[in-house]
């Protein structure tokens, strides 16, 4: 069995799918029933799958080979229905009645198949040629539960295969049935019961629904394990839900911010060196010297500088949180986080694309799409900057250990928690404020599955993840970090009369700065820190030093001289510190906040909200500053 | 022989059996594609630490339900007792 992939379409791009030559294979289902993981099995396309109800949102497509025959797959997005009452639902529903499908694969989870046995009895009445397939079996047979495939295959009508998506080897049912149902050349005429379904007929379904279910499947046990009952009464229960997601956040940025240390100061040795050497060879190459600079200390330098300090804490927090996601716990943090979000007039779900977005701000905005009101998905999108992302963790670390503590790593990571838990807190204010004036509403009405317990492909994850976050790493650097790196040499090397452009503008900038606590050079700095928060404080730092260029070779000690020679207070990092936190979104969210929205004004306002929010905080800051020193 | 109750007083681990659904439009479309019909057998099985949302058993599945939603749901008790 070969599988070919493509690159999928409709990432949310609104791209039509293009079907190759070969039978095209629907794939529909309940969310989280494993339908991705059973398309990436078949297709072999690494596609973000994972054990959080709705995450496919929009549908992708693949290629499989089988016995000489190729075949289309596509991945409908997870629906609990085909009525067409949601984006989703419509999506999947007019793919089906489209004729574009040879044949509609229902993905069920052998766990829990009576409701899954809704949507299959839906699929039946929009296309002929369905096949029923159970994933998760190896799941089931833990659980005690006993399928009886050839009755199930029976009282519908149509056949039923077994498999456990993830192990590839057991789907050679699945392919045999598809290749016998695509073989048929259909002749009967088939009318698919093209009105939307009644309620009466929803009820009828389920009915039935409940009549097959219990006699194909079998539960020699209770539905739920012991162990998953007790699980979850102590990760929602009243004493232990919160400390523990608390816990755990402390947890993931403690080992995100010391296993990211060493390899990020490795790195950036390495880049280094690795510049001085193009350098050499430019200049063997007699190339002149000002297109020198600009290559290697503008373009280069800055690249440099972003990519050893992102790779490393992303290829640490996006495999953990994914993790995290793959076992089934994510639900439960949107579980326990919806009434205060709720309190806000917005939703649970929030708090998951909040844990995104320390990650990184664009991801979270992304992860914004499992939000089901195009309301509270506004607010999420809004309010993710808020909480600092892995770019902005140099900064807050720094301005933590130079300033206020002394080098434990395990202290800088628990105050690390309280700033964050300080950002949420912030989040939630301004959602509140949203939901009072620019996104009135009631809140929607909320529905969360919380999916059953599964162990993590961890060897997949660690792969797919690192992957992905690498790519993406080098990416940002390739479009956003080298054209900013060229013009920020540009400025620093640009003379005036009295110093480099840099320098002019610094002093410009020094009164708006002082009113915010800071300086000319730290405003500038945050403000040529747009394209990549990381790249503040070397600027600040080539700013202070009159350098042209940047550089990595300063240790904390030395840093904390410079700043304090430069005139740096404790209410100056502080205010630094706090304006970290909050201030105006990096390129890459901004065009992400675009994208997603497909509008100037909530972009914008995406942008006005948190740096508000900063300039009032820092504003005050100078106020009670000026106050206290008489 | 109306004794039937909102599916939010349900104490814990307590079966009941589904009556109606009192709400309209998407939510009363999205309960019932959940399974919450007529005649359907649930269990309010978790809570968070304020008490809402509530998660129940449905059809072999769980879902978490806000106290305002699951009030638009009518049940008759049907554990020990009742």
């Amino acid at each position: 069995m070969e599988r070919k992939s493509t690159s999928p379409a409709g990432r949310g791009s609104g791209q039509p799918l293009r079907e190759r030559d070969g039978a095209v294979v629907a794939l529909a289902g309940n969310p989280n029933v494993g339908k991705s993981t059973l398309f990436n099995a078949l297709t072999g396309m690494r596609q973000h799958t994972g054990n959080w109800t709705g995450k496919t949102v929009s549908a992708a497509y693949g290629n499989c080979e089988y016995k000489g025959e190729n075949y289309t797959v596509v991945d409908l997005p997870g629906t609990y229905s085909l009525s067409a009452h949601s984006p989703e639902e419509e999506a999947a529903r007019e793919y089906i009645l489209s004729g574009k499908t040879d044949v509609v694969v229902a993905v069920c989870d052998a766990t829990s198949l009576e409701r899954n046995l809704i949507l299959v009895l839906q699929v039946k009445r929009l296309c002929p040629r369905v096949i029923v397939c159970l994933t998760l079996m190896d799941e089931a047979r833990r659980k005690g539960i006993r399928i009886n495939l050839p009755l199930l295959s029976d009282l519908l009508g149509v056949p039923a295969v077994g498999v456990i998506g993830r192990k590839k080897k057991t789907l050679i049912p699945l392919l045999e049935a598809i290749r016998e149902c695509t073989g048929r050349r259909e002749t009967a005429a088939y009318d698919p019961g093209k009105e939307i379904e009644t309620e009466k007929d929803v009820i009828a379904q389920a009915a039935l629904a409940h009549k097959i279910a219990s006699a194909a499947a079998e539960r020699t046990r209770a539905d739920r394990s012991g162990a998953e009952c007790g699980a979850d009464r102590v990760l929602t229960g009243k004493q232990l839900g919160y400390p523990l997601m608390a816990v755990l956040l402390m947890f993931i940025l403690w080992l995100t911010v010391k296993g990211a240390n060493y390899p990020s100061r490795l790195l950036s040795t390495a880049l280094f060196a690795l510049g001085d050497r193009l350098s050499s060879v430019l200049l063997s190459l007699g190339i002149s010297r000002w297109l020198h600079d600009a290559l290697i200390l503008g373009v280069y330098r800055m690249m440099a500088w972003v990519v050893s300090v992102m790779l490393p804490p992303m290829a640490i927090f996006f495999p953990l949180f994914t993790l995290l996601e793959d076992v089934g716990y994510l639900p439960r943090i949107a579980f326990n986080l919806d009434k205060p979000f709720e309190r806000c007039r917005a939703c649970g779900k929030q708090a998951l694309t909040m844990a995104m977005g320390f990650g990184c701000n664009a991801a979270g905005v992304v992860g914004c799409r499992i939000i089901d009101s195009p309301r509270e998905r506004l607010l999420a999108i809004m309010t993710n900057s808020f909480v600092p992302c892995n770019g902005r963790f140099p900064i807050l670390i720094s301005m933590l250990t130079l300033f206020f503590v002394s080098g434990s790593p395990l202290v800088t990571a628990a105050m690390l928690t309280g700033l964050i838990v300080l950002g949420v807190g912030a989040s939630l204010l301004a959602t509140r404020l949203l939901s009072g004036t620019l996104l009135k509403g009631e809140p929607s009405f909320y529905t969360l599955e919380l999916p059953p317990y599964r162990p993590p492909q961890i060897g997949q994850i660690l792969v797919r993840s690192m992957l992905d976050r690498t790519l993406f790493v080098l990416g940002r650097a390739a479009a956003v970090a080298a054209p900013a790196g060229l013009v920020i040499w540009g400025m620093a090397n640009i003379r005036l009369d009295n110093g480099t452009l840099l320098q002019s503008l610094s002093s410009f900038l020094e009164p708006a700065g002082r009113f915010l606590e800071m300086d000319g050079v730290i405003l500038l700095s945050f403000i040529l820190g747009w394209p990549a928060n990381e790249t503040v404080i070397p600027i600040m730092l080539m700013i202070y030093l009159s350098q042209n260029s940047l550089s990595n070779a300063f240790s904390p000690q030395q840093i904390r001289e410079i700043l304090v020679m430069n005139g740096w207070t404790g209410a100056t990092g502080w205010s630094v510190l706090l304006f970290t936190m909050m201030h105006w979104p990096c390129s890459t969210t901004v065009l992400t906040t675009y994208r997603e929205t497909k509008s100037v004004k909530w972009t914008a306002v995406s942008v006005l909200l948190p740096t508000l929010f900063g300039i009032a905080v820092c504003a005050s800051l100078h106020f009670v500053s000026f106050l206290a020193s008489g | 022989m109306e004794n039937w109750i909102t599916l939010d007083l349900v104490p814990f681990g307590n079966k009941a059996q589904v009556r109606s659904i009192r709400a309209e439009g998407a939510m009363r479309r999205r309960l019932m594609d959940l399974g919450f019909t007529p005649g359907a057998e649930t269990t309010p099985i978790l809570s968070a630490a304020a008490g809402d949302p509530r998660a129940y058993s449905i059809r072999g599945t769980v879902i978490a339900l806000r106290n305002a939603t699951a009030k638009e749901i009518t049940v008759f008790p049907a554990w020990e007792g009742t």
